[in-house]
């Protein structure tokens, strides 16, 4: 089996060190977590884990049944990337100056549908939403200019598909 | 807080339903019946033990001699009785102390609940003397963990911890309780666990899978069952037997399903797995058909994967769901618990009767009993076998006691050849392999069954890893029957070293203390043996005796445990010598 990216979403309930008990299961298989988002999910008080991992189709089932098991854990599912709409978000920080002087750097924004949220006297940050190599070609683009500060977010995805927890948290 | 400043003010004195968090833990224990628990005093769980100090006419606390035993004492005790065992420690080296015997119980699926105390709350994450983040540690090999840090929180977090601890696949949970929590006041109320939200127990059996299940055992030439463990935890133990007398397939049980279904009934062909019997282990890669019962496909049991019961059909019950295809691709998986599943395929099995693939088990039989067995358990040769003490320990106690095994070669000779009339009398640590399992949990095993004989079966290494336990035979005249099989080796690794590395025993000789003079330091009556004349006699002595006994054995020092597939080979390349 060969490897390939996986979205793993797990509905949970908020509590603490859940995040480091689903951590150890790849922790365990010595998986690499490529990215990792938590946040609430569409159901009041539970909480949804987007997790990537780059890894075989019958690791990721044994971890999801692993993620499953734990106590606090509602639903989990894994997804290829066909299954599922994606993306990440990414801030660039960069000299103000630059904004300026460089009518290319608003050529860039304007290209790659990303927003200037804020301008100040030193530096302004730019937006962006996409997929990963829209957002690695946008910083390509920008580094010969100067980057400040760079960060980009976790993943985060909804499937194709429904996911019933409504359902599934009526049969506890 | 407000709770102490109330009860300190003294302005309300009928509200005395006001109690302390540490008084409020012991009548969680007591509301879950728990009548044994074993422990380690220490700073940060003192406020529990100065009330266990009240309770004691309630609630007995056996001081362990370090946490390690009180967690191996706590599994004996569950294992043999099904109730979950308790295991009480301080914060730091104490809860630390504990993580072995939390590791053994969850990857052998036992309900036990583990308390530490922890630091103050205001001192959580300072560094703190005796401060460690054993939730942290701990959370890989629990199946839940729980750190309280206001006392109103235990009642409804002592419950779901017997509730998870006990439902479902069982295992181990960690509570941690903050010093605060211990003291601080509060209205207390206990109502038990009967559910968590986001925890289903068990899966309920799909009838779909059931009859599928049914019709590949009603089609199949060569059907072979292998239970384990989960059908003792799922009391099924009558549903196996009826399943197996009804549809006439030979039956064999991995070390941690061992004693579910007598030795000695016909359909009974043996144990599988790296030191297993021969047929059970060749002939799963010559059925048509492996039902797969409570048991988890481990290494151990299956050899190399690739050359595993490819040819057949695969039905494996099971309540775990992440069990499912783990290992071993299932062609029909049927979840849920195993008294219940059995129970449903009973009726829709068809009575048949499978001679001619039963004697193949027992012609595989014959072959290791002339090669293997013969020598082990009726030895022509000088020195004393493990095989025959095992053997004379059957003939003393009838095959009724509970045996306790360590991990090793003695673990590996005493669940081949001891002989089981009743379940749960097999108590070892199968998954792990925790060397110093086996004397601690000997205490726990009887205390969990005071009616049964317990036999501790331990090798001279193990013995030493938690000989420190024999305080509490002492100190409470625990009746346990301790045989060491002296090897004067770790015996199973030189096995391998002789095997597999040319013969370099390193660090695997043991230089031994003198075990008698040890056991007597105790005030344990102790007898060593090295010669066969000896044997019988000093057996039904320690099996007559109602006291604590040791009995040190000198057998040969370079027995090999055979049969045996070599680590990474097929099931079929199981080794005879």
């Amino acid at each position: 089996m060969e490897n390939q990216w996986f979205t793993i979403s797990v509905y949970s309930e908020n509590n603490v060190g859940l995040l480091n008990r689903i951590s150890g299961i790849f922790l365990k298989r010595h998986i690499n977590i490529e990215s990792l988002n938590v946040s609430k999910s569409e159901i009041d008080d539970v909480s949804k884990f987007t997790i990537v991992a780059y890894t075989t189709e019958k690791w990721v089932h044994n971890i999801v049944g692993q993620i499953e098991k734990q106590i606090e854990v509602i639903k989990a599912y894994y997804h290829t990337d066909d299954e599922t709409i994606y993306q990440e978000s990414v801030l660039f920080k960069i000299a103000s100056g630059l904004l300026f002087d460089e009518r290319q750097i608003q050529n860039i924004i304007k290209d790659n549908n990303a927003q200037i949220v804020t301008v100040s006297r030193d530096f302004f940050v730019i937006a962006k939403s996409g997929r990963r190599n829209e957002i690695d070609e946008m910083h390509d683009q920008l580094k010969p200019y100067g980057i400040m500060q760079f960060v980009r977010s976790g993943r985060i995805s909804v499937t194709k598909d429904e996911m019933k927890i409504s359902a599934i948290l009526k049969e506890f | 807080m407000e709770t102490v400043k109330e009860k300190k003010k003294g302005t309300d004195s009928k509200k005395t339903i006001k109690i302390s968090g540490a008084e409020a833990i012991i009548h969680c224990l007591l509301a879950e019946g728990v009548e044994t628990m074993y422990g380690y005093p220490g700073g940060a769980i003192m406020p529990v033990y100065d009330e266990l100090y009240k309770f004691q006419d309630k609630l007995t606390h056996i001081l362990a001699r370090h946490e390690q035993g009180a967690t191996h004492a706590a599994q004996g005790y569950a294992r043999v009785s099904g109730r979950v065992g308790v295991a009480i420690a301080t914060s730091g080296p104490g809860a630390t102390n504990l993580v072995t015997g939390l590791a053994d119980a969850q990857i052998d699926s036992t309900p036990m609940v583990c308390i530490t105390g922890q630091v103050t709350r205001q001192l959580l994450g300072t560094d703190a003397f005796q401060e460690t983040d054993i939730i942290g540690i701990s959370t890989p090999v629990t199946k839940w963990n729980y750190q309280i840090t206001e006392a109103s929180e235990i009642p409804e977090v002592m419950a779901k911890a017997f509730y998870i601890a006990k439902s479902g696949r069982p295992g181990p949970v960690l509570i941690d309780i903050t010093k605060n929590a211990q003291i601080d006041a509060f209205d207390f109320s206990y109502e038990k666990c009967t559910a968590v939200r986001s925890y289903k127990p068990v899966p309920k059996p799909k009838i779909s899978a059931i009859q599928s299940a049914a019709d590949l055992i009603n089609s199949a030439k060569k059907p072979f069952i292998v239970w384990g463990q989960g059908v003792i935890l799922g009391k099924a133990e009558q549903e196996l037997k009826a399943l197996v007398e009804k549809s006439g397939i030979p039956a064999a049980w991995t070390i941690m399903g061992a004693s579910a279904l007598d030795t000695s009934h016909p359909l009974n062909v043996g144990m599988v797995g790296m030191h297993g019997n021969y047929g059970p282990n060749v002939l799963t890669n010559e059925c048509d058909l492996l039902i797969a019962i409570g048991m988890r496909f481990d290494d151990r049991v299956t050899g190399n994967l690739d050359f595993y019961a490819k040819q057949a059909k695969v039905i494996h019950f099971e309540i775990d769901p992440a069990e499912i295809n783990k290992n071993v691709h299932a062609d029909v998986a049927v979840l849920g618990n195993s008294k219940e599943t059995l129970g449903l395929l009973l009726p829709l099995v068809n009575e048949n009767k499978h001679d001619a693939w039963h004697n193949i088990f027992k012609e595989k039989y014959k072959i290791e009993f002339d090669t293997i067995i013969k020598n082990d358990i009726h030895p022509t040769k000088e020195g004393l076998t493990m095989g025959e003490v095992i053997e004379e320990i059957n003939l003393a106690s009838n095959n009724k006691a509970v045996i306790v095994s360590d991990v090793g070669q003695h673990q590996m000779i005493a669940c081949r050849y001891a002989k089981f009339s009743q379940s749960k009398s097999n108590i070892t640590s199968g998954g792990l392999g925790t060397m110093g399992f086996a004397l601690p949990a000997a205490i726990g095993a009887k205390m969990g069954a005071m009616d049964r004989e317990v036999v501790a079966i331990i090798g001279d290494g193990g013995y030493q890893m938690t000989i420190q336990e024999l305080g509490v035979i002492f100190q409470h005249k625990v009746p346990v029957k301790i045989v060491v099989l002296n090897n004067e080796h770790l015996g199973m690794v030189r096995q391998w070293q002789e095997l597999f590395f040319e013969k370099r025993y390193a660090s695997t000789v043991m230089v031994n203390p003198d075990f008698v003079k040890i056991a007597e330091g105790y005030s344990i009556e102790a007898k060593r043996i090295s010669e066969r004349k000896d044997l019988k006699s000093t057996i039904q002595e320690m099996m007559a005796s109602k006291e604590p006994y040791f009995l040190e054995v000198k057998v040969e020092q370079e027995d090999n445990v055979f049969p045996m597939i070599p680590s990474g080979a097929s099931v079929s390349d199981v080794r005879l010598k």
